[in-house]
């Protein structure tokens, strides 16, 4: 069944279909699933809930679709078994590694320093010495060219199982890139972005060496700021030099003691930190799931703060738009409706989303088609779709003019370095078609599209594809910890760079590859890579989905049916 | 066995007969105690306020948040910035006004230097702008790689690490090692950074007087005595100190010989932030430890930007593999972030190319801090607070008038009047109620290599008019 309308406050009836509690995937779940599944072996398209088919139809002007097929139980097992024996291997190897019988590669303390309290516990990296280490290849794969729809590696070769590496001083030449967040192909080093970015360079140098408050407010800061409000159709808009720091240290001046934070338990590691900086009361929702909000803010005001029973001062909902790691978008008129009814504010981080979703791409407030005035707090970064660097926050008046007198950033860190923020005009510029061309409009079109068609055929194929159909992010489930690193050098050997994620970034047994999307990708690129993923896909038995649907061209997206459960 | 079982029956009901009556009663009271203790509930606190559905209603209807953000008088003194146009360089346009800067920290002025513009126009021209990844995911870029073997070099460490923010460096560096449970010795002048690190940090710590050695001595062996009462728990708990080499807030230096000497007698770890002292003190401007002729492996870590002497954007930290690696996968700046734009990092990579070719520069750079130190003294009633080779100095009033904004008022005018005279200064900005020792108001004046003579000798007479004008 797919996500649907029926995880929903109004009808207040969490969706169990099969009489099963929709946890995340673990193998408790997979093995209730498991028998309960023989006897309706194909999805049938009653069992497709659409939102614009709901009664909540209302709230979502375009389908809503949504999957997370279940991990096949044999799958699990079989993954627990793997992360069994690593952990076996690893223990007898730091075992020998004491008796100094195998090499140890793990640089040491200094030989003064061997009476102080260890910097680091023993355990503490037990994972990266013995599991990490196996196939740190797959990660800081260094590049020497534009992070573009192709890119060019610097090759590089360990002798001591990836303890250390070398660089060979060869380049590959050409790799199909499926890793880099390039939504918009704005990562270029021709065309009109780079050309104004260089002009600025020449006229104002890289660096401003002084903070927001001080001296070091630019013209173009101030240019940029302007333009970033009237792209998102909203009152005043305030940019940071960092994306991460944006979150870590706004959400402080947002919120406080006697303050709530409700947060998704899926937000980005600067969206943690921020609230944990804030010093107000953090509390988890599931993900995307709006009973799990409704109840935790229901409860809030209702009984207020713990052990005072004072009344919470406000209460701050956080969500990201698209959910990096899932590839799931937020279900933001939903939010919305709960935010107004229980007078909550909304923080919205649209790292991934903005510029990537919507017929504007002005991001999942115009995927949505919803008013952006509804979203107290926009956030978002200018590295993704506008291949610059740092954040933003828009939103009313009174909020912009809070956070630049007493944003941690504005007072205390650097102002953005001048090119960076000519490129983000420029390229902003393009995706509103303010430049004159359509070369923007094309670009978030093209997007789409190639979205729609790259997550088509993976399905197809038979991979287990996680998060909305729209969603420009694609993981693809590997499960076992022998193919994280099988699928990146294989996929690697057929020039393609991937990315490829484990625990921690993931639940432990839910690894993945994550590609991303690019309106630079052109057809036959994405061809290509689909082919060879497809053969890597044989080659390591990737194809676990039991639900997979029947090739066909002319069917609309919207119409494949497959099965899956929400989380 | 049917007739087994109707015998213990009968022989119940007899036994039900001849037993007395009390015996009967109190057993009946027990059996109704017990029917009673299974069916009650074990906590009954939550009954005693259950709401009904039409009660959470009127609750929730009731309910009337705080504003989101309280409203910002729009006469705030920070809420109207000065606006820059075109590059904050030696000569700078305020707010349309052509001016000498003595408020950026481009101490060494290379935020204009052609050399800098050139090789970051030759990355841009290469790379693009953005990395649009973080280091794991396809953002790292050879400049990347070859900044941080540049800075390990020049600092004469075994590794570093860059950084794309300045701000979040020693931020992350420090809930990288230090956890819950931990203790950091910190010194009260710290910078905001270094104070949000030790909040992320979640660990104990222990705040000493400024730059007063007996203070953290004390601290020191206050811990030690307490150690010594729970060798378990010592066993585990790391402890650091703390410290930057030239205070943002101060303007002074670090004793680091003496740190470091504490350091090996309690058995504590050092983090030094440079951001101030990087590229300006010791000989080849490798900071305080240069400057002291300390072996800089003694330095657990180093923390800079590259945001003020190198004049690109971000930051870094060095020291020996051991300890920096960790960070390549716990420093959540680093992990999380996107990496820095290639054509910033080619930019400090030449920067530091002109560092390491001219090494003389420092030795301008601290004539000219000496000289602006000798030439503002004995300004009337202000006060100059720093040492004299730190090239960010603060001024501040001599006789505070009680209140810190009539002070910030006062020093306002003083940056004014020099502003109408072309010369840039600035007041000196905090967050007052987030900072945990607040400084006391002052004006920044900033020292810079391009300065020259003349530039100087018009921004002290400038002070010392507005001074004698103004403070009365």
């Amino acid at each position: 069944m797919t996500e649907s309308p029926a995880t929903k406050p109004a009808n207040g009836e969490v969706r169990v279909k099969n009489g099963l509690k929709p946890e995340r995937n673990g193998l408790v779940k997979s093995l209730h699933r498991c028998h309960e599944r023989q006897h309706k072996h194909h999805c049938h398209p009653d069992e497709e809930e659409v939102h614009a088919a709901s009664h909540h139809g209302s709230l979502y002007k375009r389908p809503f679709i949504e999957s997370f097929e279940e991990t096949p139980m044999l799958v699990a097992v079989l993954t627990y078994m793997g992360y069994g024996i690593l952990t076996i291997f690893g223990y007898l190897r730091d075992f020998l590694r004491q008796w100094k019988i195998e090499r140890c590669h793990i640089a040491r303390e200094k030989e003064e320093q061997k009476d102080f309290v260890p910097l680091y516990q023993d355990f503490e990296n037990f994972y990266t010495r013995n599991l990490y280490m196996r196939i740190r290849d797959n990660w800081n794969r260094p590049i020497c060219s534009v992070p573009g729809a192709k890119m060019d590696l610097m090759e590089r070769a360990s002798q001591d199982y990836n303890w250390t590496f070398e660089y060979t001083g060869r380049v590959v030449p050409d790799v199909i890139n499926l890793g880099s967040y390039n939504y918009l192909g704005f990562a270029e080093n021709t065309g009109p972005c780079a050309e104004s970015a260089a002009e600025v360079t020449v006229k104002y140098g890289v660096g401003v060496a002084s903070t927001r408050q001080e001296i070091g407010n630019l013209d173009r800061h101030e240019e940029m700021e302007k333009l970033v409000a009237k792209f998102l159709g909203v009152e005043s808009a305030m940019a940071f030099g960092m994306g991460f720091a944006t979150n870590s240290m706004n959400m402080p001046a947002l919120a406080g003691k006697g303050c709530l934070i409700l947060s998704d338990e899926l937000n980005h590691a600067s969206l943690v930190l921020g609230a944990r900086l804030s010093g107000s009361t953090i509390r988890v929702f599931k993900h995307n799931n709006m009973q799990s909000l409704e109840k935790l803010l229901k409860e809030a005001i209702v009984h207020g703060q713990p052990r005072t029973h004072r009344p919470w001062k406000k209460i701050l909902i956080v969500v990201e738009g698209i959910y990096s790691m899932e590839g799931s978008i937020v279900r933001l008129p939903e939010v919305i409706a709960l935010k107004k009814r229980y007078r909550a504010y909304l923080y919205l981080d649209e790292a991934h989303s903005i510029g990537a979703l919507g017929p504007r791409g002005r991001g999942v407030v115009d995927y949505f088609g919803l008013d952006p005035c509804d979203v107290d707090v926009m956030m978002g970064t200018f590295t993704k779709s506008f291949g610059a660097a740092g954040g933003y926050i828009a939103g009313k008046r009174e909020l912009i003019e809070y956070l630049r007198s007493h944003s941690h950033s504005a007072v205390y860190a650097t102002s953005m370095s001048p090119p960076v923020v000519e490129q983000i005009i420029t390229s902003m510029k393009c995706i509103m078609g303010e430049d004159g061309t359509t070369i923007g409009c094309d670009r978030v079109r093209q997007l789409a599209e190639n979205t729609v068609y790259f997550r088509k055929r993976l399905r197809e194929m038979g991979f287990i594809i996680y998060g909305n159909n729209d969603s420009p992010v694609v993981p693809m489930m590997l499960y076992m910890p022998a193919k994280i690193g099988a699928f990146g050098r294989e996929m690697l050997k057929r020039n393609i760079g991937v990315v490829v994620v484990g625990f921690p970034a993931t639940p432990i047994i839910e690894s993945r590859a994550r590609f991303c999307i690019s309106a630079a990708h052109s057809k036959d690129m994405l061809d290509r890579a689909l082919s060879v993923i497809s053969e890597v896909g044989d080659l390591l038995q990737l194809k676990y989905s039991r639900h997979r649907i029947q090739p066909s061209s002319a069917r609309p997206f919207d119409d494949n049916v497959y099965e899956d459960i929400d989380d | 066995m049917a007739s087994g079982q109707q015998w213990v029956l009968v022989e119940m009901v007899q036994a039900f007969y001849e037993a007395p009556a009390y015996h009967l009663i109190l057993e009946g009271i027990l059996i109704l105690w017990i029917i009673r203790l299974l069916f009650s509930k074990t906590y009954k606190l939550h009954e005693t306020y259950k709401l009904t559905e039409k009660e959470k209603e009127d609750l929730i209807e009731e309910w009337q948040p705080e504003p989101l953000v309280p409203a910002t008088s729009k006469d705030h003194p920070s809420l109207n910035y000065v606006v820059v146009t075109g590059p904050p360089s030696h000569k700078i346009v305020i707010d349309g006004k052509e001016c000498i800067n003595f408020a950026s920290f481009n101490f060494l002025g290379l935020l204009d230097n052609k050399r800098v513009k050139e090789k970051a126009l030759a990355s841009l021209k290469k790379y693009g702008v953005g990395t649009c990844g973080p280091r794991g995911f396809y953002g790292t870029f050879d400049v990347h790689l070859e900044l941080e073997s540049r800075l390990a070099k020049f600092m004469k460490t075994e590794e570093a690490i860059i950084y794309s923010y300045g701000f979040a460096t020693i931020a992350s560096a420090i809930p990288a090692y230090s956890k819950r449970g931990d203790i950091i010795f910190v010194d009260e002048a710290a910078c905001f950074s270094i104070q949000k690190g030790l909040q992320a940090s979640r660990s104990f710590i222990k705040y000493f007087k400024h730059n007063d050695m007996e203070d953290l001595e004390r601290l020191l062996k206050e811990q030690e005595l307490e150690d010594q009462k729970n060798p378990r728990k010592a066993r585990v708990t790391r402890k650091f100190i703390v410290v930057e080499g030239l205070y943002i807030n101060t303007a002074d230096i670090c004793p680091l010989p003496d740190l470091v000497k504490l350091k090996y007698k309690y058995k504590v770890r050092i983090f030094l932030e440079e951001s101030m002292s990087f590229g300006v003190l010791g000989e080849h401007g490798r900071g305080v430890t240069e400057h002291f002729g300390v072996n800089i492996d003694d330095i657990d870590l180093i923390s800079a930007n590259m945001e003020n002497a190198v004049a690109s954007i971000g930051g870094f930290c060095c020291g020996r593999s051991f300890v920096i690696d960790h960070q390549r996968l716990s420093g959540q700046g680093y992990c999380f972030s996107a990496s820095l734009p290639p054509m910033l990092a080619a930019a400090a990579i030449e920067a530091l190319n002109i560092m390491e070719e001219d090494p003389d520069i420092f030795t301008v750079l601290r004539e000219k801090s000496k000289q602006i130190y000798m030439d503002l003294q004995g300004t009337p009633g202000l006060k100059l607070v720093g040492v004299p080779f730190a090239p960010a100095l603060h001024l501040q009033l001599e006789k505070s008038s009680g209140c810190r904004n009539s002070d910030m008022q006062l020093l306002r005018s003083i940056v004014d009047y020099c502003l109408e005279k072309h010369v840039v200064l600035t007041l000196a900005r905090y967050l007052e109620k987030e900072e945990r020792f607040l400084p006391p108001p002052s004006i920044r004046v900033v020292v810079t290599i391009e300065q020259t003579e003349d530039d100087i000798q018009k921004a002290v007479s400038c002070i010392k008019e507005a001074a004698s004008a103004l403070l009365k």
